[in-house]
Formats: C-alpha cells, sequence, structure tokens
C-alpha cells in the first residue's frame, strides 16, 4: 500500500470522526424537541411509559391528534394566538416604523442635542428589562387612556399595556443608525436638492436601501415579544388578553395532563421552528449583528 | 414608490449643503427633532421614568393598592434586605465555677439562638435576625444572622449562577464555533440545528426540562441505561443539591448557540492568510489556535462575556416555571425575589429596593469587566 493511499484513508477517517461528533452534538440539541413532538401524539399512560426507552423518541404505539383536541377544549388557545399575533404584530410594525425613523434623524440630520439624546439612548441598553418591570407596573397601573368609554385610568388587562411600552426599542434605534450611517450622504443630498421633504428622504431613499436592517431588527422584535413572559404574566390576568406563553398555566391545574401539555407546547412552538428554518440564515445573522451592542 | 435616480451633486451645491447653508439643509433642525421625537419619548416614558421610579419608591413604603399615604421611610428597604452580622456564640458557662456547661456526652451546651435574635436587650443589634449559616470553630459557634435571608439566599444564587454559567457557556460556545468553522460539506446544518434552542421561547424549554428531569423522566432512565442499572435515579429539580445545577445546565443548553454565532462572527474576521502562514511555518492545530485565532478574538470575548453576564442576571423565567425558588430556598434568584414581592404580594417599594440592587450589581460588574479587559488590552 503506497503512503498516498494510507494518508487518503487517515483523512476519510478523521473527517468520519469530525461529522459523527458533529451529529453527537447535534442529537443534544434536538433530543427535547423530538420527544415534545412525538410525546404529543401518545396518550398519558404511554408516554410515561416510553420515557424508561428509546421509544420516548420514536412515533410508536397508540399514535393519534387526541392530545389536540383535549387541549384545545381545555384552553382558548385561539383566543392566545390570537392575542400573540396581534400584540407582536403591531409591537414589530410601530417600532420598525418609529425606530428606523428615530435611526434616521441621528444617523443622517443634524439638530441640536443629537449627540447627547443617542448616547442617552445606548446607554439605557444596559439597564435590563426586569429591573424596571416593578414599578413600570405601578405606572401602568395609574396611566390615563382616552377610548370608547371615555378617559379611564389604569392599562392593566389591556392590548395597548403589552404593545405600548416595548415600542421603542434602543437596541433596534442602534442597529439602525449604524446601518444608516454607512448609506452615502450623496442620495440624500441630490433627492434634498430635487426638492423632496425630509420625510420624503426616509420613505423614497432610506427605506428602499435598508431591507437588510429591517429584516434584523423584525426578527429581534418578533422574537422577543412572542416569547415574552414576566410582563405578561403581570398584566394579563383575564383570559381575554393572553398571550400564548402566559396561556400554559391552564395546563397546570391539579394534575397535569402531560400529553396535552406537549400537545400545547409543540402548537405553540412548531410555527416559530419552520418560520427559523426557513429563514434561517436571516435570523442567525440578526442574532450576530445584535452581538455589537456592546 | 419609486427611487429617485441618484445623479451627481455639483461641487459647489454640495459643499453648500454640506455646510448647511444650502437648499438641501433646509428644516433640518425641525424634521431631526420631529423624527427622533416619537421613539425617544416612548423610551422616556417606559423606560427611563420607571427606572428613575425604582430609585425613588425603594426609600419609600409605596404598595400597589394602599389605604396609607405614601411615606418616605429612607433607608429602611436597603437595611431590611441586605444586612448581615456575624455572631460568635460561646458555650454557656457555670455562673459559679466559670467552667463550661457540658451534656451527658461531654460536647458543651450552647445558648439557643432565638433567644438572642428575639427582643433581647443584651443584642439589640441582632433583634429580628435569622441565621444564614454557621460554622463550628472549635468550641464555639460563628454564626452569619441575616436579617432577610431568602433574598440573601437569592443573591448566593444568583452570584453562583453567573459565576458558573458565563466562562462555561462562553466556552462551550467557542468550542461549537470551532466546529461549525471547519471546512465541510454541509456544516451550516449543524449551525442551524445547534442555534435551534435560541429561538424558542425560554418557558417552552423550561416546561420541556422539567419533564425531562423528573424522577421518572428522560434524564433518569438514559443515565440507568449507560450504567446498566448502576444508575440510582435522582429527583434533579427536588433536590437542594441538584436543583441549581440542573437549572444552570439548562440554560447553557438553551443560549449557547447564540453565543455560537457571535463568537463565528467573529472568526471570520481573522483573515485565511495568517492560517495559512502558521501552517507554512508547521504550526501545530493548537499553537495556531493560541497564536492566531484567540488574539484575534480578543473583542468578541469581551462582548460574550458582558453579554451573557447580563443575560444570566436576569435570571427569572426558569426558576418561575421549574422551582419556584425551591427546594428549600435553593434556586431563589434576585429577578425572582422582585417580581414575588413587587407583584405577588404588591410591596411595590420591596421590589423596587431589589430592583436597584440588581442594577448596582449589574453596572458594577459590567464596568469591572470592561476594566479588568481594557488593562489587558494594552
Amino acid at each position: 500500500m503506497s503512503g498516498r493511499m494510507v494518508g487518503a484513508r487517515n483523512e476519510r477517517y478523521r473527517v468520519a470522526w469530525r461529522y459523527a461528533l458533529l451529529i453527537a452534538v447535534a442529537l443534544v440539541f434536538v433530543f427535547p424537541v423530538v420527544f415534545m413532538v412525538v410525546s404529543s401524539l401518545k396518550p398519558d399512560l404511554q408516554l410515561l411509559r416510553d420515557t424508561g426507552s428509546l421509544r420516548a423518541f420514536l412515533p410508536v404505539g397508540d399514535i393519534s391528534l387526541d392530545n389536540y383536541v383535549a387541549a384545545f377544549k381545555r384552553a382558548p388557545i385561539g383566543r392566545f394566538v390570537y392575542n400573540s399575533v396581534l400584540v407582536t404584530g403591531l409591537t414589530v410594525m410601530f417600532g420598525l416604523f418609529l425606530n428606523s425613523l428615530a435611526g434616521f434623524a441621528f444617523a443622517k440630520l443634524r439638530w441640536r442635542g443629537r449627540a447627547i439624546v443617542l448616547s442617552v439612548v445606548i446607554a439605557t441598553l444596559i439597564v435590563p428589562f426586569e429591573t424596571i418591570a416593578v414599578p413600570l407596573l405601578m405606572m401602568v397601573n395609574a396611566l390615563p387612556w382616552l377610548g370608547p368609554d371615555g378617559l379611564t385610568f389604569g392599562w392593566l388587562n389591556s392590548y395597548r399595556v403589552q404593545i405600548v411600552p416595548f415600542i421603542a426599542d434602543a437596541l433596534s434605534i442602534f442597529l439602525f443608525v449604524q446601518f444608516f450611517k454607512d448609506l452615502p450622504d450623496e442620495i440624500i443630498e441630490a433627492a434634498r436638492i430635487d426638492g423632496a421633504s425630509w420625510w420624503q428622504v426616509y420613505l423614497r431613499v432610506i427605506v428602499p436601501l435598508s431591507g437588510p436592517v429591517f429584516a434584523t431588527a423584525a426578527i429581534l422584535k418578533f422574537l422577543a415579544m412572542y416569547n415574552m413572559y414576566l410582563w405578561p404574566l403581570m398584566v394579563a390576568q383575564g383570559e381575554t388578553y393572553r398571550p400564548v406563553m402566559v396561556g400554559l398555566q391552564y395546563f397546570f391545574q391539579l394534575n397535569v395532563a402531560w400529553g396535552e401539555v406537549m400537545a400545547y407546547l409543540s402548537l405553540i412552538t412548531i410555527p416559530v421552528l419552520v418560520f427559523y428554518l426557513l429563514l434561517q440564515r436571516a435570523f442567525i445573522e440578526s442574532i450576530a449583528a445584535s452581538g455589537v451592542k456592546g | 414608490m419609486h427611487r429617485i435616480p441618484v445623479k451627481p451633486v455639483p461641487e459647489l451645491v454640495r459643499q453648500a449643503a454640506a455646510s448647511g447653508l444650502g437648499p438641501g439643509r433646509r428644516g433640518e433642525e425641525a424634521a431631526g427633532l420631529a423624527m427622533a421625537a416619537p421613539a425617544v419619548i416612548l423610551l422616556v416614558a417606559f423606560l427611563i421614568t420607571p427606572f428613575a421610579l425604582a430609585f425613588v419608591m425603594a426609600f419609600t413604603n409605596q404598595r400597589l393598592v394602599s389605604p396609607n399615604p405614601t411615606a418616605f421611610v429612607g433607608t429602611r428597604n436597603f437595611t431590611q434586605l441586605l444586612t448581615v452580622r456575624p455572631f460568635m456564640m460561646a458555650p454557656l458557662t457555670d455562673p459559679e465555677s466559670g467552667a463550661t456547661l457540658r451534656d451527658d456526652t461531654g460536647a458543651p451546651v450552647y445558648p439557643v439562638l432565638r433567644d438572642i435574635t428575639r427582643r433581647n436587650p443584651d443584642y439589640p443589634q441582632f433583634d429580628g435576625l435569622r441565621e444564614l449559616a454557621s460554622w463550628q470553630l472549635g468550641e464555639r459557634r460563628l454564626y452569619l444572622l441575616a436579617s432577610d435571608v431568602v433574598f440573601m439566599r437569592a443573591l448566593r444564587n444568583t452570584m453562583l449562577f453567573v459565576l458558573v454559567v458565563a466562562p462555561t457557556q462562553a466556552t462551550l460556545a467557542l468550542m461549537l464555533a470551532l466546529m461549525i468553522n471547519q471546512r465541510l460539506r454541509g456544516v451550516n446544518i449543524f449551525r442551524t440545528i445547534y442555534f435551534m434552542p435560541v429561538v424558542i421561547s425560554i418557558v417552552v424549554v423550561s416546561l420541556l426540562w422539567r419533564f425531562i428531569y423528573s424522577p421518572g423522566g428522560l434524564l433518569n432512565s438514559m443515565l440507568t441505561g449507560l450504567t446498566f442499572g448502576a444508575f440510582t435515579p435522582v429527583d434533579w429539580l427536588g433536590n437542594p443539591n441538584t436543583a441549581l445545577g440542573a437549572i444552570m445546565a439548562m440554560s447553557i443548553w438553551q443560549a449557547v448557540g447564540f453565543h455560537m454565532v457571535i463568537w463565528l462572527s467573529g472568526l471570520q474576521t481573522i483573515p485565511g492568510v495568517l492560517y495559512e502562514a502558521a501552517s507554512v511555518e508547521g504550526a501545530s492545530a493548537l499553537q495556531k489556535f493560541r497564536h492566531v485565532t484567540w488574539p484575534g478574538l480578543r473583542n468578541t470575548a469581551v462582548l460574550i462575556l458582558v453579554v451573557i453576564t447580563m443575560q444570566a442576571f436576569a435570571l427569572f423565567a426558569q426558576i418561575d416555571v421549574m422551582t419556584r425558588g425551591g427546594p428549600r430556598d435553593a434556586t431563589q434568584s434576585i429577578v425572582f425575589q422582585a417580581v414575588q414581592r413587587g407583584f405577588e404580594r404588591q410591596d411595590i417599594a420591596g421590589g423596587s429596593a431589589i430592583s436597584v440592587v440588581l442594577f448596582l450589581l449589574v453596572l458594577s460588574v459590567s464596568l469591572l469587566q470592561r476594566y479588568v479587559t481594557r488593562e489587558r488590552a494594552r
């Protein structure tokens, strides 16, 4: 056997070894998810019995969608999903608009105080939301609102309490500023000389050129809002305004029906996973972009 | 929406525009203010105001709903939270001979701790305190007494969580990033898989792992299977010795992909030429890592440590879903305590005081990290 063949064979072993390691680590990351989906299809007794063997990861035995049917009967899941989609969707939309507008003002317009205001905005990044949750709760409990019922006080149990405080976002503003700074000034000046107002410059020149940063900000905001837990737990006590994460409490009364829990978890997780798998490059790049915030 | 074509601007006009005199810059001051205002006003209203409120409320007796008017109480909330005093307890002595009293087995007899901390006129400084920890030193006993034992445990657990999770997670994330950075076909599929738990809600992840960690759960049956029955199943979340560790492991599992991606973007800024040069000089894989990869990752390392530390200090959802602070306060965390008091017990002042302590802690740790890493960079 020639030396080159031995080398090639060693190389092949080495590659196989690397793939084996990559796959072993991958199993560590997927097993809870596979377990969740598979378990959601099994009756409780079989589910508990199967955890003792590899059957826990295989859709075998008495497979059905009964748990999903039971879960829908137990809790107003449709309502929870509607609430989550509404709150997340509106916050992302308003957030993209106002944060990009502010980002544009900070990056491209000259006005008095902009440097100091921007540095205050950036400084707020080190305040964890958890440290302001309690005083914010007290504050929204007293805020006025002018609605169909006239002037009312207290925002608890509403959509606005889950949306309005989260529209402005220092991280989004920062991402927009970074992106807009790199756009050439000449295109803005050209538009201005053509008679475009600043508003038109934003809408017709800046926005069409900034797809990637809008995608990044949208994904980060979407993940944060959809997965939010502490705040809705505090402010949405009735089921009318509860999002999916807080709706989970319905499944933990007295005796836990694990099959239904797994069905509910699958139901609220799979759409996000599908979304992630379809757009995985954009998702991962968003996180990498958020990493510059230190 | 049509795009305005980019066209060359005459140099004079461009200069005039840049100097703020020409037509290009008209109304800029007003437009800038108007465009920044909505987001800035919202940030002031819903972030800076509650942040400032936390500092004010922490010095009052504010409750969410209360018949009594709010009053300033000075630093009482903080002394209530943070008071810790050592107490050296000597054995009881015979009032006549002065000899140490002993029981039948010859062991010294000690006073009852409760007699010292319950309105004892000799020890006003220990009034109302409770035992946090104690050590036997010869025939004496050293007690650490605290006014808020639960909060002290929360503080200790959170610090422990940060100290274990930050370095472990950063290291594991770097190892994953190095694995993903190999030139192998299909390696991006693995990147997608490793990152996947990041997009799943921490609430969902916590519930799944609660099941995995249960006495008859997946982890125990896997360990029993792997050791052919030699392993005795553990109630991972029900045992005070394993509960915090179990939550740490799960938290790392969930978030490690996030930091892997940040390491990866750091790795990709290192020019390939450097590796080629190292190969030409016959460097081993380990030498390449030490002399090429690691120096190129210094800024990324600082960033990752700061980000993980900040995330770790905010430990809440895992605790709320998995253990609610138990068993025997083994998994209390600072944020969990803030929410317990500020929200569940409607004690806004107490919750705010905890928030202020947390913020000062996060601030000082991130300043410290920046200071230490700056020294090293020089």
